[in-house]
């Protein structure tokens, strides 16, 4: 009973097209669960399901035992946080802005919201006296990536959902980050169609084609899985050895 | 003559303020309301289109016998002036919420934002700069077409040209034109200058 995230037969379908179909999965604290699929497979619809950017048109997806539908909406996005590819940081804020951004909101202190960037900055590797007042066009694109976790970071939300956040990132820098993740204590569902991310990431892989949930166990379980959308992702590992 | 400058310069001025106050009334939080609502969008652009191609001294002799806003005076002229403000400001603060960039609009509403929060603090900050380009643009018409408001008694610089176009006096119309001028590029500069520094890019 103790989930703190679970999808009861979830669908969803916007303009008559099914994005999602029957999904169900429960999400313990302290998982990181990646899903995993291909553009179109409905992984980011998912994800929006959590924080209550969109909400199923059948089933339930429950956090913290409450379904999305009776959770205040704004109370539910404050106590998830949230990245998203080319991390969508507010151009016209600092650096320490964007990351006291939900403390900012949940009206902290400005002492309390002033430590707890500094902590943040420092601890995704970067140093708040050089990089506080900058703006975001300022930055290189691994760095605008650590604010977002940063920001996603700061109110010490239960759940961090990530849509892809290290998919425009150059490899070497992918890892570094990927290396920084691992390193995350919070309960994270993670988005992404690279399954080497996956198998790096993951405490629990699940695998979505054409919305529905193909396979869902842990990463050596996902090598041995005989699925044919799950031997075409893992086939992407062979060709890597090849070259 | 440099007294009766002077006041009609002071008169005209007023005049546009006025007008810019009450059209930036309307149209910013109009066009806040149409971003909520795009079906409207063609119609009230449309609208505002047309009594922008209605020609000014026409739109002023429209108004003089409409009761209650119309008749002689400064407040025909100001609503004349407020109707062709409307549109430069109506779309360009609809085209600069509309142009934020969609993944910082719904990382906004991750973050946990509640609609006011996301118009005050990510919305209208990031489309000032546009909006501020639409007061100018208003703005530097208006202070040109108010010339025209004198044709139906409302005062101003435009005094000066119609009494000039009358006796033929090119002096006389250049003592009207040539104020005006400097004030629509006093306008532009200012507003310009209020544009890069409270809205840099």
């Amino acid at each position: 009973m103790s989930a703190l995230v679970e999808f009861a037969g979830v669908s969803y379908s916007v303009g008559g097209r099914e994005i999602l179909r029957d999904i169900s999965l429960r999400l313990e604290p302290g998982e990181k669960l990646i899903l995993l699929g291909r553009s179109g497979s409905g992984k980011t619809t998912a994800l929006k399901l959590v924080n209550g950017l969109l909400f199923p048109s059948s089933g339930h997806v429950l956090v913290e035992g409450k379904s999305t539908t009776e959770w205040d909406s704004v109370r539910l996005k404050r106590h998830t946080g949230y990245v998203i590819q080319e991390s969508g940081l507010f151009p016209h804020f600092t650096v320490a802005a964007n990351v006291g951004t939900v403390p900012k909101l949940e009206n902290w202190p400005e002492q309390r919201i002033q430590a707890r960037v500094s902590e943040l900055l420092t601890q995704v590797g970067l140093d708040p006296k050089e990089f506080g007042a900058r703006y975001p066009k300022q930055l290189s694109g691994g760095q605008r990536q650590r604010i977002g976790v940063a920001r996603a970071l700061a109110a010490n939300p239960a759940l961090l959902l990530l849509d892809e956040p290290f998919g425009a990132l150059d490899p070497v820098t992918r890892l570094e980050l990927q290396r920084q993740f691992q390193k995350l204590q919070t309960t994270a569902i993670f988005v992404t169609h690279d399954v080497r991310e996956a198998l790096l990431l993951g405490s629990r892989i699940g695998l979505l084609r054409a919305g529905s949930l193909e396979f869902l166990g842990p990463p050596p379980e996902f090598l041995h899985s005989q699925g044919e959308e799950a031997r075409a992702f893992l086939e992407v590992l062979g060709a890597g050895h090849v070259v | 003559m440099w007294f009766e400058l002077q006041d009609l310069a002071i008169e005209h001025i007023i005049m546009v303020a006025i007008s810019m106050l009450i059209a930036a009334g309307i149209a910013i939080p109009t066009a806040i309301w149409l971003t909520r609502r795009a079906a409207w969008h063609r119609w009230v652009l449309g609208f505002a289109n047309i009594l922008q191609t209605i020609p000014s001294l026409a739109l002023f002799g429209f108004l003089i016998p409409i009761p209650f806003i119309g008749g002689i005076g400064k407040r025909t002229a100001i609503i004349a002036l407020v109707l062709y403000a409307l549109l430069p400001i109506l779309r360009n603060t609809l085209v600069g919420i509309m142009g934020v960039d969609a993944a910082v609009r719904e990382s906004a509403v991750a973050m946990g934002m509640t609609p006011r929060q996301v118009l005050w603090q990510v919305e209208l900050p990031l489309a000032a700069r546009t909006i501020l380009a639409g007061l100018r643009v208003a703005t530097v018409t208006t202070v040109g077409t108010a010339t025209i408001a004198a044709a139906i008694g409302a005062g101003g610089l435009g005094v000066f040209i119609f009494r000039g176009i009358a006796s033929v006096d090119s002096g006389q119309i250049l003592a009207g034109a040539v104020p005006a001028a400097l004030m629509a590029i006093l306008a532009d500069e200012g507003l310009g200058w209020i544009e890069r520094r409270f809205a840099p890019a």
